[in-house]
């Protein structure tokens, strides 16, 4: 379908320039001002997003909205994007995200305002820009560029030990991606000279070469995602960062690896994909049991949030890696909702820390005699933690579980092993922090949220609720791109 | 008709979101008129389906497509049969009991409007399950109602035992529920539907199908179903070994004890059994172990009610119990007597809970029996329900339980299948320890002398009518219920929802020896059943009434067996110990050692460590002085040039 709008352009540059625009708002003075800005470049970012989903052709699995312009002629680099079933979703669900931070910063932050505002709406221009890439380079200085806003994030406005987890965080994804560029050089060869993404799903590639490449695709988005063993990274970073920071990279930035596997790795090394799926497999229920009974022992709710993500993300790759429509369906709506499920649940811990400055289970107790209204969206979305049906966490987990049974009984019985652990550490937090009685003089001077986060809350949780019982219209935009991607994934490229 | 149908879930759905949204701006009399109107049109309603039914009507159709995935439609919808249509009748009408009762037992609670938005949330996700049409949808009801009792259990959320109580009931039922996902997965991949007729039509093809789970171990795979699902069935209906949550439960205010945790939902798992019939009655490996897992139940639970002394306890083991008697019926494939069981035991529980409540609410929240007595001319009507709910319970002729009770000890006299002995002995020795508990409640709580506080004695009173009318109407189905056997059990009521394999058919044999339910209460005279009833009844009275002081010398004497069942077998001890703290004790190992000593510690903090300990000897070697370079450079050349001499 042509769109001669260049409706793409328009979402990944719109939140760029207006974060900009917020830069130029200067020091703090003008803090209300940049907050404004923030707010309405944010929504109109959301705004615009929205015909992506109107006018998107779910009949096909080829590329939609497409804009191709030269951008370096030597090299054959070109400004070329465009979306499919699977990046749209994931645009939709970046531009949905970037106002809730916005807004969820709005009183909180009160240091350099318009520097952490911009740098969440030209995160958020970058994300738009990695999902919509077709062309190698241009995804490369997307991926590459992502991490700088997100680096800032957490090492300006962090907690106490913001700088070991900032630096941390961009050594960890830098070391994955640098290998990734070297796969982009291998592949630029072999295609004799083009850096488009289509192209390399057609390319043949000799086993060992597509091994290799895998891995490095591997070491590239496993730190992404994270899975397990190279998630240390995520519980630091998430400590440290600001509420606005956990939400953007829980909901967002982890959902760049998810994202990575299925454009990159299962299409172009098909063979390696199949040859390793049982490694990744392994890897993935790893991360589902073992980093599920790792949060049930945090003391630190963030901590725990951080490793119950983890935890949610190994339903992702476990998904993927079973190479059949539902699993990689049913990773994707694991995306999507962890989204949103994830975004709450660190929003609920930024509601509490804004008051209390503790993000330590033991000193909470009895919220729920202070904060009746919060302590009821904090139960839906710590139900929805916990998979339970018609909300939006139990869709992606039972569609995978679903298909790890059709692969392997054991896989399953693993995978849905989170059924006890997800609820335990989920529930086991909720009643140490919201139920009891009122534990700490803290606890007792507590108030219940503001409109502000009433309606932040709502809106997630209106989001969770809908995919929960609706969930067909979500699906729906995917069948044809994941159709596709599967006959590629099952024609050996030898 | 179909209007109707989304109207019985809806209802009570919209009643919830009104009391739990609006609750805090319509106050409290405004929340329990909606909420009870709403309900009262769900009752109304399912009478209206139900009548529509038993001339002969059902449905099968879909609401809504909820998903489409590979070539697989997930759709919601509804199966209106003679099941569904039962249950739906025995839920409104109880949750509707239960809705009136509230107004007097929660009346002063600051909880109040929340309390009627869960219990219509309740009735609203009880109705989704017992009306579904596919597994997908009964898994949403299942977990929804698993939902709702956690938030009702832990309704006084300040109370430490109660907010442990709820997280406890949730975990062991995900464990059920852990088995019971399972199992709709093995369904989905054998017959690549979730819907139920689809699934039942072709479970006879797959009779034969094998699976080796473990390598050289082949098993049937339907009994893998079976047994999957009747796994989700021992979490949901509290059976031996999940059974340790259902008596803290009752932690939660005593309205939600006798909607939810005896007359309902803990009666889902047997509602599911029964619903798949088609495809346990394949399995006998399965329905062997259902036998086997009901008659430990039935009778081990029965025998802890006996040393309990509060009041809400004894009512709750006596629950086990017979959701136990109600799991043996399914082994022995008498599902409709099991249907049957659900539904007297629903009428005649609800009376024992309200009527334990009203109690409760008479005795300032005092529990415990030993401290109650003589309570029977203070609230007559309380007494008199009760009473009538004992005599069902204990299964004296004429009452409801009587006739549910002996059809299952029969159809399990009659069952082959391996267990079915071993059920057969816990059944009927149950229905002497059930006659024996349910009277030590009555004369410890109604007669004898008083042994309250004056203070308390000075203010026993009947309780209000919205406590009473509801224990009065409950009381009239729990006497009359049963007599509806003939039809129900022995006719051909259940023929469309229910499929008994001919070998299987207990039933069958029953029925045709059944000639009216006068003759079945003549007959019961010359049983054993009925003797083991009427000597426990007698037993009680004698020890409590008569020689009071006996039940202290059998308690001293037989200190160790007192022990065992006071400690409940101390399966609560050996659980807390073996799987939460191991969990803890893993969880803590892989987080302490696995990412902070081995992933971060040594790979991720130690390449850094790595890089720094190597630039710091590299280091060394850039001194700045001209002649360290130089003499580094003599002896490069000198090495080069042996090497290019050899």
């Amino acid at each position: 379908m042509s769109f001669e709008f260049p409706l793409l352009s328009l979402i990944i540059w719109l939140p760029i320039v207006f974060g900009v625009a917020v830069f130029a708002t200067g020091d703090d003075r003008n803090a209300q001002i940049a907050r404004w800005i923030s707010l309405i470049g944010s929504i109109l970012g959301f705004l615009v997003a929205i015909p992506l989903y109107t006018n998107f052709d779910s009949a096909t699995g080829a590329m939609q909205f497409l804009e191709n312009y030269q951008w370096f002629e030597r090299f054959n680099v070109n400004y070329h994007i465009g979306v499919d079933g699977i990046s749209m979703p994931l645009i939709l669900l970046n531009c949905f995200i970037t106002p809730i931070v916005v807004v969820a910063g709005w009183e909180v932050i009160k240091e350099r305002v318009s520097q952490y505002m911009g740098a969440f709406l030209i995160m958020s221009g970058i994300v738009n820009g990695v999902f919509s890439s077709l062309d190698a380079i241009l995804f490369y200085v997307f991926w590459e560029a992502s991490l700088i806003p997100m680096f800032l994030i957490i090492g300006i406005w962090g907690g106490p030990n913001r700088v070991y987890a900032a630096i941390k965080f961009f050594l960890y994804t830098l070391l994955g991606s640098l290998l990734m560029l070297i796969a982009f050089i291998y592949l630029y060869h072999a295609s004799e000279g083009s850096f488009s993404i289509e192209d390399y799903h057609n390319l043949a590639i000799p086993m060992t070469p597509q091994i290799l490449i895998f891995i490095a695709f591997l070491l590239a988005f496993a730190v992404k995602v994270p899975m397990w063993p190279v998630h240390t990274w995520l519980p630091d970073a998430h400590v440290e960062a600001p509420t606005g920071g956990s939400v953007v990279l829980a909901a967002i930035l982890l959902k760049l690896g998810g994202y990575g596997f299925l454009r990159f790795s299962l299409p172009i090394a098909p063979d390696a994909s199949h040859y390793l799926a049982e490694m990744m497999i392994v890897l993935s229920l790893i991360a589902v049991v073992y980093i599920g009974l790792i949060a049930l022992m945090q003391a630190d709710m963030k901590k725990l949030i951080a490793y119950s993500s983890v935890a949610h993300m190994g339903f992702v790759t476990l998904g993927f890696f079973l190479l059949n429509a539902y699993g990689i369906e049913g990773a994707m709506v694991q995306m999507i909702s962890h989204g949103f499920i994830s975004g709450a649940m660190f929003l609920c811990v930024g509601v509490l820390y804004d008051r209390l400055h503790s993000r330590q289970i033991a000193d909470y107790g009895g919220v729920v005699n202070k904060m009746p209204v919060f302590a009821a969206f904090f139960m839906l979305f710590a139900m929805a933690n916990a998979g339970l049906p018609g909300t939006s966490g139990f869709v992606g987990e039972f569609m995978v579980i679903m298909s790890a049974i059709k692969v392997n009984f054991w896989y399953a019985f693993f995978a849905a092993t989170t059924l006890i652990t997800g609820a335990a550490y989920t529930l086991w937090m909720y009643k140490r922090v919201i139920f009891g009685a009122v534990a700490s003089p803290g606890v007792e001077s507590l108030q219940d949220i503001s409109k502000r986060e009433f309606g932040l809350l709502a809106i997630l949780a209106i989001s969770v609720l809908w995919i929960g019982i609706y969930p067909f219209p979500l699906t729906e935009v995917m069948h044809a791109t994941v159709d596709q991607l599967l006959t590629h994934v099952s024609n050996s490229k030898l | 008709m179909q209007k109707l149908y989304l109207l019985v879930p809806l209802a009570p759905l919209l009643g919830s979101i009104i009391a739990g949204l609006l609750g805090r701006f319509i106050g409290p009399t405004w929340s329990h008129r909606v909420t009870i109107a709403l309900v009262f049109a769900s009752l109304l309603a399912s009478i209206i389906i139900f009548l529509d039914v038993l001339e002969g009507n059902s449905y099968n159709g879909s609401v809504y497509t909820w998903m489409i995935t590979g070539d697989t439609r997930f759709e919601i919808g509804f199966l209106i049969d003679q099941l569904s249509a039962t249950m739906m009748v025995v839920v409104s009408l109880v949750s509707l009991m239960v809705h009136i009762y509230t107004i007097g037992y929660m009346h002063d609670d600051p909880g109040y409007q929340r309390f009627f938005s869960y219990i219509s949330l309740f009735t609203f996700s009880m109705m989704m399950l017992v009306m579904s049409n596919n597994f997908l949808q009964l898994f949403f009801g299942w977990e929804a109602v698993g939902l709702v009792s956690y938030l009702l259990i832990g309704f006084w959320y300040t109370r430490p035992t109660a907010i442990y109580a709820n997280m406890k009931a949730f975990l062991v039922n995900r464990v059920g529920d852990f088995g019971f996902l399972l199992g709709i997965g093995m369904i989905l991949v054998h017959f690549g539907t979730l819907d139920y007729v689809s699934v039942f039509a072709q479970a006879p093809d797959i009779v034969d199908e094998k699976i080796e789970l473990i390598s050289g171990v082949s098993w049937l795979v339907i009994t893998v179903i079976c047994i999957l699902l009747f796994i989700g069935a021992m979490g949901k209906s509290a059976q031996f070994p999940l059974h340790v949550w259902l008596p803290d439960s009752m932690e939660g205010p005593t309205p939600i004890s006798a909607l939810i945790h005896a007359a309902t939902m803990v009666t889902a798992g047997i509602f599911m059994v029964a619903r798949m019939s088609p495809l346990f009655e394949l399995s006998d490996t399965a329905l062997s172990i259902i036998l086997v897992i009901g008659g430990i139940t039935t009778l081990f639970m029965a025998l802890i009610a006996l040393v309990q002394n509060d009041i809400k306890r004894v009512v709750a083991y006596s629950t086990l119990s017979q959701l136990g008697y109600m799991t043996v019926a399914l082994g022995a494939s008498a599902y409709s007597a099991a249907i049957f069981h659900l539904m007297t035991h629903a009428f005649f529980k609800a009376v024992l809970f309200l009527g334990a409540g009203s109690v409760i609410i008479a005795m300032h929240h005092e529990q415990n029996m030993q401290k109650m007595g003589g309570l029977k001319s203070y609230m007559p009507i309380t007494y008199w329900t009760m009473f009538i709910a004992a005599l069902a319970s204990a299964g004296v002729p004429g009452f409801s339980g009587f006739f549910s009770k002996d059809a299952i000890i029969e159809a399990v006299h009659f069952a082959d299948i391996p267990g079915a002995g071993f059920a057969y002995f816990c059944v009927l020795t149950t229905v002497f320890v059930t006659a024996f508990y349910t009277f030590r409640l009555i004369f410890l709580t109604f007669h004898g002398q008083s042994r309250m506080d004056k203070h308390t004695k000075e203010h026993l009173h009947e309780s209000p009518w919205v406590v009473t009318v509801p224990l009065v109407v409950l009381a009239i189905p729990t006497i009359a219920a049963g007599w509806f056997i003939g039809p129900m059990v022995f006719g051909d009521y259940f023929s469309s929802a229910i499929h008994v394999l001919p070998h299987h058919d207990a039933i069958e044999k029953l029925g045709a020896e059944f000639s009216g339910i006068g003759a079945m209460m003549m007959h019961a005279l010359y049983t054993a059943p009925f003797w083991l009833s009427m000597v426990g009844i007698f037993s009680a009275w004698y020890l409590y009434c008569v020689r009071t002081d006996i039940p202290e010398k059998i308690k001293s004497s037989f200190g160790s067996v007192y022990n065992l069942l006071d400690r409940k077998y101390y399966v609560d001890e050996l659980y807390s110990w073996l799987f939460a703290g191991g969990t803890r004790a893993i969880g803590t190992i892989l987080w302490k050692y696995g990412d902070i000593k081995i992933i971060d510690g040594f790979f991720v903090n130690g390449t850094a460590r790595m890089v720094a300990l190597t630039s710091t000897i590299v280091r060394r070697y850039q001194t700045g002085y001209i002649y360290h370079y130089a003499f580094t450079m003599i002896v490069g050349v000198f090495f080069l040039l042996t090497l290019w001499l050899y």
